[in-house]
C-alpha cells in the first residue's frame, strides 16, 4: 500500500485527502500541519469577528474528517526538512516520516516589508490577520476603547477592519495605493467601495502608510502622526517555498508544477497558494492564490498521487467579497487599450459593471454591485468562449443563457452536466 | 439520480414555477400568505425573449465547482444533490462568481439561495416540475 503524505491542513490538504480517498480507499494517510487544529475556513476568521460565524460552523468538513478518511495528523508540527532521495519528511519535533507519494500544500505567509521601529511596538500589540488563532488572540486585545490601526487596504486589511467595526472605538486602514483593493478594482470602481467604507467609520488614508513606529506612534509618509492600540499588518502574503526550494525543486515566485499538480522533484505534488499556476487569460504562470484554486488544486494532485488521472489548467484569478452588504466580483486580467484590449462599461454612483475582452475574448471583469448571474461571466473567461459565438452584446448587458443559443441551452438544461 | 430537466419548446413563460418554487421554499401552508405581496426569491428563474423561455435551476452538476469554490465548506453533494447548509454559509456568494449557470442567487437573509430539489422541504419532490402546466420542467433520470 501507498503512503501519502500531505504538509499542510487547510483548503488545498484537505481536498488531497479527498481526492486520494476517490480513488484509494485504504492507502494510509499522514497529515503534517502546524496548526493545532486545521480544519476551519480561514477566510471566515473575519466573519468570526463580526460574528456571522463560530468556531464550529466554521469548520470546513465535518469534526471527524480525518479521522472519517483514515487520516493521521500530526498537528503543531512543521516539516523542516524534504528529502527526495530517502522520500523522507524530517519534523520540527524530530521525527521523520517516509513517504510514497508527497504534496506540500503549506499555503502562505504574511509578508512584512522593512518598518523603522516595527520592533518598537509591544508583540502583544501588533498581528497579522491570516489564521484562526490571529483572530482568537486579536479578539482578546480590542475592546470599546481600542484605536486600530490597519496597514494595507487589500483584502485582509479591510476584512479585518469590517470584522472589529462596532467592536472598537476606531478603525484607520492606510496603504500606499491611491485606491482601495488595488490590486483588484481600478480607478472607475475602487470609489464606490472607498465611499461605502468610510460610510461605516473607517478612517481610510489611501497613497499614505507609516514609514516609522515608536511605540504606539505611526509616522505617516504624509507627515501625518497617528496614535494608535493595535496595529494590524495586512500588507500581503508570499508563498511558503522554502521547503521544496532546499530541497531543491523548481521554484519561482511560487513552487512551479505542471497540470497534475506534479513538482520537478518526481513523487512530489503541491497545491494551493505555494505553488504557480498558469492564467488562462494570460497562458503564463504566476501566484493565484485564491481559495477555490487551491480546492480544486489539492483534490487535482490527491487523485493523481493514488494513481488516478486528474488535470487542473483552467487557472483565473477571482473573488468574490462582501463589504457592509457591499458585493464586489472580479476575475481575470484587466487588459488596457495599450495591451490590445477593450472595455464595456456601466458605472453609476452606488454600482459598476467594466468587462475586459481581448482578441475576441473575456478576460476579465469587475462588478460592485450588480453580482447577479456572475458567473456566466466567469465561465467565458475560464473556457475561453469565442466571443462570436455567443450575442455578446445581449450578455454584456445582462448575464443569461440566452445568448449562447438553443443548442447549447438545450444541451444544459437538458442533460447531465 | 433524478434531477430538474427543461424541455424549452414546452414552456409557456407562465413563471409558475417561481411562484411553485418560492411557495414550497416558504415554510408556509397557504400559498396566498406565502408570496402575496412579498419579494419572492424562487430558486429557479425563467429566461425569456421574444422567441423563447425556459427555466433555469441547480444543473446538479456531476462535479460542481460551487462546491469546489466556497470558502466556508457549506457546499456539498450528497447523494448527488448539491446542497448548501445556511448555518455556515457566511454569503460571500464566491458559488454565484463560479456558477456557469447562474442559478445560485442572493436570499432574503444575505446568504446564497439555490435548487435542493425540494429534498429539504415539505414537497420532498422538485416544486417546479410538479407544478408545471405543460411539463415543460420535468423531473427524472436522464
Amino acid at each position: 500500500m501507498k503512503h501519502y503524505v500531505i504538509i499542510g491542513g487547510s483548503i488545498a490538504g484537505m481536498n488531497c485527502i479527498e481526492g486520494i480517498r476517490s480513488v484509494d480507499p485504504d492507502g494510509p494517510i499522514t497529515l503534517i500541519s502546524a496548526e493545532p487544529d486545521s480544519n476551519y475556513c480561514r477566510p471566515l476568521i473575519s466573519y468570526y469577528l463580526e460574528g456571522k460565524t463560530d468556531r464550529e460552523r466554521m469548520r470546513y468538513r465535518a469534526p471527524d474528517f480525518f479521522a472519517a478518511n483514515g487520516c493521521e495528523v500530526r498537528s503543531g508540527v512543521r516539516a523542516e526538512k524534504l528529502l527526495p532521495d530517502k522520500k523522507q519528511v524530517q519534523l520540527s519535533d524530530g521525527g521523520v516520516v517516509d513517504y510514497d507519494a508527497l504534496c506540500v500544500a503549506t499555503g502562505s505567509s504574511p509578508f512584512v516589508p522593512r518598518f523603522e521601529g516595527l520592533e518598537t511596538v509591544d508583540e502583544t500589540k501588533r498581528f497579522f490577520f491570516t489564521q484562526l488563532t490571529d483572530a482568537l488572540s486579536l479578539e482578546q486585545a480590542v475592546d470599546s476603547t481600542t484605536r486600530v490601526l490597519v496597514i494595507g487596504a487589500g483584502f485582509i486589511g479591510l476584512k479585518c477592519a469590517e470584522g472589529l467595526t462596532g467592536r472598537v472605538a476606531e478603525i484607520t486602514v492606510c496603504d500606499l495605493a491611491d485606491r482601495a483593493m488595488s490590486s483588484i478594482l481600478d480607478a472607475d470602481s475602487a470609489p464606490i467601495l472607498e465611499r461605502r467604507l468610510r460610510a461605516n467609520g473607517l478612517n481610510l488614508l489611501l497613497g499614505d502608510s507609516a514609514v516609522r513606529f515608536d511605540g504606539c506612534t505611526a509616522l505617516m509618509k504624509s507627515g501625518k502622526t497617528l496614535e494608535f492600540d493595535i496595529l494590524v499588518l495586512a500588507i500581503g502574503t508570499r508563498p511558503n517555498t522554502a521547503l521544496l526550494a532546499e530541497a531543491g525543486a523548481a521554484v519561482g515566485r511560487g513552487v512551479q508544477i505542471n497540470d497534475r499538480m506534479e513538482t520537478s522533484l518526481p513523487d512530489v505534488w503541491a497545491a494551493g497558494d505555494c505553488v504557480e499556476s498558469v492564467d488562462v487569460t494570460t497562458g503564463e504562470a504566476g501566484l493565484l492564490a485564491i481559495l477555490p484554486n487551491a480546492s480544486l488544486q489539492g483534490r487535482c494532485a490527491g487523485v493523481n498521487m493514488a494513481g488516478g488521472e486528474a488535470v487542473f489548467d483552467k487557472g483565473i484569478r477571482m473573488n468574490s467579497i462582501g463589504f457592509y452588504g457591499m458585493h464586489i466580483m472580479t476575475a481575470g486580467n484587466y487588459f488596457t487599450g495599450e495591451d490590445g484590449g477593450a472595455a464595456y462599461a456601466d458605472i453609476t454612483e452606488t454600482r459598476c459593471k467594466k468587462l475586459f475582452t481581448r482578441d475576441g475574448y473575456l478576460t476579465g471583469f469587475i462588478l460592485v454591485d450588480d453580482i447577479s448571474h456572475a458567473g456566466i461571466y466567469t465561465a467565458l473567461i475560464r473556457e475561453r468562449t469565442p466571443l462570436e459565438q455567443i450575442d455578446f452584446d445581449a450578455v454584456k448587458k445582462q448575464p443569461s443563457l440566452l445568448p449562447f443559443g438553443k443548442t447549447y441551452c438545450a444541451q444544459k438544461l437538458g442533460g447531465v452536466v | 439520480m433524478k434531477r430538474v430537466y427543461v424541455n424549452e419548446k414546452w414552456c409557456l413563460g407562465c413563471h409558475l414555477c417561481e411562484y411553485n418554487c418560492a411557495f414550497a421554499n416558504s415554510g408556509e401552508r397557504d400559498m396566498v400568505k406565502a408570496l402575496k405581496g412579498r419579494t419572492i426569491y424562487p430558486r429557479v428563474h425563467i429566461e425569456e425573449d421574444d422567441q423563447i423561455s425556459y427555466a433555469v435551476s441547480c444543473r446538479h452538476c456531476t462535479d460542481p465547482l460551487c462546491v469546489k469554490g466556497c470558502i466556508a465548506g457549506a457546499l456539498s453533494v450528497k447523494d448527488g444533490t448539491v446542497c448548501i447548509d445556511h448555518n455556515k454559509c457566511v454569503g460571500c456568494f464566491t458559488c454565484i462568481l463560479l456558477c456557469p449557470y447562474g442559478a445560485v442567487s442572493p436570499g432574503p437573509d444575505g446568504l446564497a439561495l439555490k435548487c435542493e430539489l425540494c429534498l429539504e422541504n415539505a414537497c420532498g419532490a422538485p416544486a417546479c416540475a410538479a407544478g408545471c402546466p405543460n411539463q415543460a420542467i420535468v423531473y427524472e433520470e436522464r
